[in-house]
Formats: structure tokens, C-alpha cells, sequence
């Protein structure tokens, strides 16, 4: 068993082994390493054809037309040229955009952008339970709305919100709908024919595949256009210009092709290694669990144990590669927004800790990981005084506390 | 998100977090024993620092429980042994500052060692408010 145990695949997955060595291939004067763009030589069509085939992988996961798909250098990306794209496009017709306060930084900040640019930006709350209510939705609807952009899998809690609605809400209205997939790709399952969505961004280092590669599905049924945030050589129909990188977007239609073909048994993997690892949690004392536990993504699980701290606690979780929710730092401590945004108390966010599995994720491991938990857990409530009050029966909320 | 950083601490955090010197508790009923409880669980740092006063105003013993980062932990456990033996009055002259060079705290976690100076003083003067009381009964 390799240690530390990598249990942070929403944060990022090794690339896998038949996706690594298919990129050599593309890298070397032996290798494809013509640019795809050079249309005078055997080497520059050998890459653009080898382009092709990973443009039409990476569609095939959706189930999207291979024009439908531009490569970006991530989701990052891809949120930006998304929402940017289309409100520079559109301002015309409208300078509203729909949001939630949940999306990931590549969102909020793009919006956050927008609004300097005299953008009006909605900031929707999520229930309790990590998903927006379609009623909140359709009620910030106003008519100079022109985009909707909403996450299918949160990357911190894992809930899945209902796009299939979300989109045909938008639709009905004449709204664009963006969805960031980044965390749903590979493990949950999307037809962009079925479930009405006008851009879609995606990941390749999320499903195995390299960093610094992703993709911005932009529809052509119905058409939807945009305007390019990078500018030069007209290339990715003139809404991405920049050479493409070969050996990335090799990799990545690689990793979508394996993706798609193991879908369900990745799925599956998934899920029975975080229900092994939620059922030896379970039986710890004080601990809740952050998000819906029913409209979930597969690998994914958000716990706060309470009276501990995340960053104390990870520092006893040494043999396991984690991540929390809080961040001790500066002044004073700051604790997930995203949890703050569903009503996780301040304290009860400091105590989250995110677990997520994947392909490589094995039972022993999960059984290693689990006795780490309960003995980090044990020894820093021995250590906190919040764990003496909670004992003694004590509210904490009558307690007097500084700083407050 | 925030990833294991535990790289970012010194060894003698590391030393401190994997073996807190003098954590438990004190009995805080009786008369010469002085608690302080520091922090805030919204803000992710709470202290309770307690210590017992012998004869002559030196501190016999000092205990700890923290919830809070490593540094946080440290910190605790660094003045706890820091204050045994000492006078009240020097147990009081401890500055964040001093906490924060031995250490070697990065800027980002001063405030644990700023916290640890106020549960110095928070016991001090609890201790200090128990024995006024003592006198006036």
C-alpha cells in the first residue's frame, strides 16, 4: 500500500497508464509532434488528425457533435470563455446573468468580473442540502436574463444538482444555460441531446487524464455564439486561438474514450469505496455530514467532526491525502465558503474534512484510512476543551467567546 | 479547499503537535488553580489554559486543551511549560512575539502565539479574581 493513501480525487487523478503512454507517442521527432494546424505536410496532418479522433472521444462522452467541442487549457477556461463569451456577446439583449454562491472560484470570479464590465450578477443560495430549488431560480429570472451557470457535481460536497430541469427552465424562457462538469464527467453520466445545456465545461485531469487540457462544449443545435477571450490565430473556429497542444488533447480524448467504455463500473468502484469508507466512519460520536447524502456524486464525502479542527486533524492524518475546509490563516481562520453558503455553522466547517475516491482506490485502504480517522479524531478530542463542554453538557452557544 | 500543509510548519511545531507537553486539566474549583478559555470556535481556535499556584506565587503546574490548528496546539503547549516555576509576574511578561520566534511560526499563524499570550494572561487574572474572592469571604 503506497503512503500517503490519495484519497483527493476531486482535487485532481494520476493520469492513467494507457492515457500516459499514448501521449509519448505525440512528443518526439519519432513521435507526432507536427502542429495540427500546419496543413502543408505529413506531419502537421498526422497531428490534426490524431486531433480529430480525441475531439471525437471527448464528444462522445456527451454525446456531442465533434464540432461541438473547443479545447481550452482546463475547465478554468472553459468557465471563463463560457460566461464571458456569451455576456460580451449578448449584452446587447441583456446584462443578466443567474449564478449560485456554491460555483467554483472559476465561476464566481469570472461573474465577479463581469460586474465591473456593468454586468448584474444573481447570487442564489443554496438549500440546506447543497441544491437550488428551481422555484429560487425561476424567480430571479428577470427579462434582461441572457445566462444561467450552475455546477452539475459540487467539487466540496459532491451534490448533484438537477440540470435536466435547471436547463429546461432556461430553455423555456430563452435563456443560456451553462454547466460546469468538471466534477460530474466520468462519474455521472450526461447527453447533452437529453438534458438541455448550451455550453458545458469539462476537465481531462479529473477522469485520469493530464492537466492543463479541458473543453467548452458550445451547442450548434440550437447555435449558440460567443465571443473569445483569447485572440490570435482563428483556431477552435475562432473562439480559442493558440497552437493546440497535441500530446494534451491525445491524452485527454484517450482518457474520455476509457472514460466512457468504464463508465459504469467506475461508477460502481466508486460508490461501494465511499460507502465502505461512510459506514467505518459512521460510528464516530459527533460528526456530520455536509450535502445531500441521496443526490450525490459517487466519490465524494464531506464530513465535519465535530470539537476538532480540519488542519489539526489532517496533520494527524498523515497517512492520508485529504483536504478540508478550513484554512487557518492571517488574522483569523476561514472556513469553506461553500459550506458557509449551505449553513454549515463556522465552527462545524473548521471540523470538515472531503474524501474522494477513485479508479485506483482500493478496500485496504479505505480500512487504513478509516482506523486513522478514529485515532486523529480520538487523540484531538482529548485535546480540545470544546469536547470537555460538549461532554459536560454545555450549549456553546451561551458560552461567552472572544472575538465575537 | 485547503491541502495538507503540514510542510509548512517547523519542527518544533512538529515536536510540539506530536507530543503536547502538560495537556489535561486542573481542577477548577479549587482556589489555587486559575482558567483561562480564549478564542472562539467560529474563528477556529479555542484555549483553555489553567495553572496552579503554590507558595510564594509560583506556578506548580499548568495544563492545556486546545482546539485549533498545530500552531494553535504548539503554542498552548509551549507556554505550558514555559510558566512552570515562574512567578505570576514573569508568567506574565510572555509576549506572542517570543512564542512566535522559538517557534518559528510563518506570518499566517501569529495569531495562534497572540492567543496563547492572552490564555496566559486570561489565567492569570482568573487566578488573581479567585484569591480577591478568597480574602472577602
Amino acid at each position: 500500500m503506497k503512503l500517503p493513501i490519495y484519497l483527493d480525487y476531486s482535487a485532481t487523478c494520476p493520469v492513467d497508464e494507457r492515457v500516459a503512454k499514448k501521449m509519448m507517442q505525440y512528443l518526439t521527432m519519432d513521435g507526432t509532434f507536427g502542429n495540427p494546424a500546419s496543413r502543408s505536410h505529413t506531419y502537421g496532418w498526422q497531428a490534426a488528425e490524431a486531433v480529430d479522433d480525441a475531439r471525437t472521444y471527448v464528444a462522445q462522452m456527451i454525446n456531442a457533435q465533434a464540432n461541438e467541442i473547443v479545447f481550452t487549457s482546463g475547465a478554468t477556461e472553459s468557465d471563463n470563455l463560457a460566461i464571458t463569451g456569451v455576456a460580451r456577446r449578448h449584452k446587447k439583449k441583456g446584462k443578466h446573468i443567474i449564478t449560485s454562491a456554491t460555483e467554483h472560484k472559476a465561476v464566481l470570479d469570472t461573474c465577479k468580473s463581469l460586474e465591473n464590465e456593468g454586468f448584474d450578477v444573481t447570487y442564489l443560495i443554496p438549500e440546506k442540502s447543497g441544491l437550488i430549488k428551481l422555484e429560487n431560480i425561476e424567480a430571479a429570472v428577470r427579462d434582461d436574463t441572457i445566462l444561467v451557470s450552475i455546477m452539475h457535481v459540487n467539487n466540496e460536497i459532491g451534490t448533484v444538482q438537477n440540470i435536466d430541469a435547471i436547463g429546461a427552465l432556461c430553455h423555456s424562457k430563452g435563456i443560456l444555460f451553462h454547466v460546469d462538469c468538471a466534477q460530474s464527467i466520468g462519474k455521472v453520466p450526461l447527453d447533452v441531446r437529453h438534458t438541455p445545456v448550451d455550453l458545458v465545461s469539462i476537465s481531462a485531469h479529473k477522469v485520469y487524464g493530464p492537466k492543463g487540457i479541458g473543453a467548452l462544449f458550445v451547442s450548434r443545435h440550437p447555435r449558440v455564439d460567443l465571443d473569445p477571450i483569447i485572440h490570435g490565430g482563428g483556431h477552435e473556429r475562432g473562439m480559442r486561438s493558440g497552437t493546440l497542444a497535441t500530446h494534451q488533447i491525445v491524452g485527454f480524448g484517450e482518457a474520455m474514450r476509457i472514460a466512457k467504455q468504464e463508465l459504469s463500473q467506475d461508477i460502481e468502484h466508486m460508490r461501494t469505496m465511499r460507502d465502505r469508507l461512510l459506514k467505518g466512519l459512521s460510528d464516530i460520536e459527533a460528526i456530520c455530514i455536509n450535502g445531500d447524502l441521496t443526490e450525490r456524486v459517487c466519490g465524494n464525502l464531506n464530513i465535519s467532526f465535530g470539537y476538532v479542527e480540519g488542519e489539526a486533524l489532517l496533520m494527524s492524518l498523515r497517512d492520508l491525502a485529504v483536504s478540508t475546509g478550513s484554512a487557518c490563516t492571517s488574522a483569523s481562520s476561514e472556513s469553506s465558503y461553500v459550506l458557509r453558503a449551505i449553513g454549515v455553522p463556522d465552527e462545524l466547517a473548521h471540523s470538515s474534512i472531503r474524501f474522494s475516491v477513485g479508479r485506483y482506490t482500493t478496500a485496504e485502504e479505505i480500512d487504513h484510512a478509516v482506523q486513522a480517522v478514529h485515532a486523529g479524531v480520538a487523540r484531538l478530542r482529548e485535546m480540545s476543551p470544546l469536547w470537555d463542554l460538549y461532554k459536560e453538557g454545555v450549549d456553546m452557544k451561551q458560552v461567552s467567546w472572544d472575538n465575537q | 479547499m485547503v491541502m495538507q500543509n503540514y510542510g509548512v510548519y517547523g519542527d518544533k511545531v512538529m515536536d510540539h503537535y506530536e507530543h503536547p507537553r502538560n495537556v489535561g486539566s486542573l481542577d477548577k474549583e479549587d482556589p489555587n488553580v486559575g482558567s483561562g478559555l480564549v478564542g472562539s470556535p467560529s474563528c477556529g481556535d479555542v484555549m483553555r489554559l489553567q495553572i496552579k499556584v503554590g507558595a510564594g506565587g509560583i506556578i506548580e503546574d499548568a495544563k492545556f486543551k486546545t482546539y485549533g490548528c498545530g500552531s494553535a496546539i504548539a503554542s498552548s503547549s509551549l507556554v505550558t511549560e514555559w510558566m512552570k516555576g515562574k512567578t505570576l509576574n514573569e508568567a506574565a511578561q510572555v509576549k506572542n512575539a517570543t512564542i512566535a520566534q522559538e517557534l518559528a511560526l510563518p506570518p499566517v499563524k501569529v495569531h495562534c502565539s497572540v492567543l496563547a499570550e492572552d490564555a496566559v494572561k486570561a489565567a492569570i487574572n482568573n487566578y488573581k479574581e479567585k484569591q480577591h474572592r478568597e480574602k472577602e469571604v
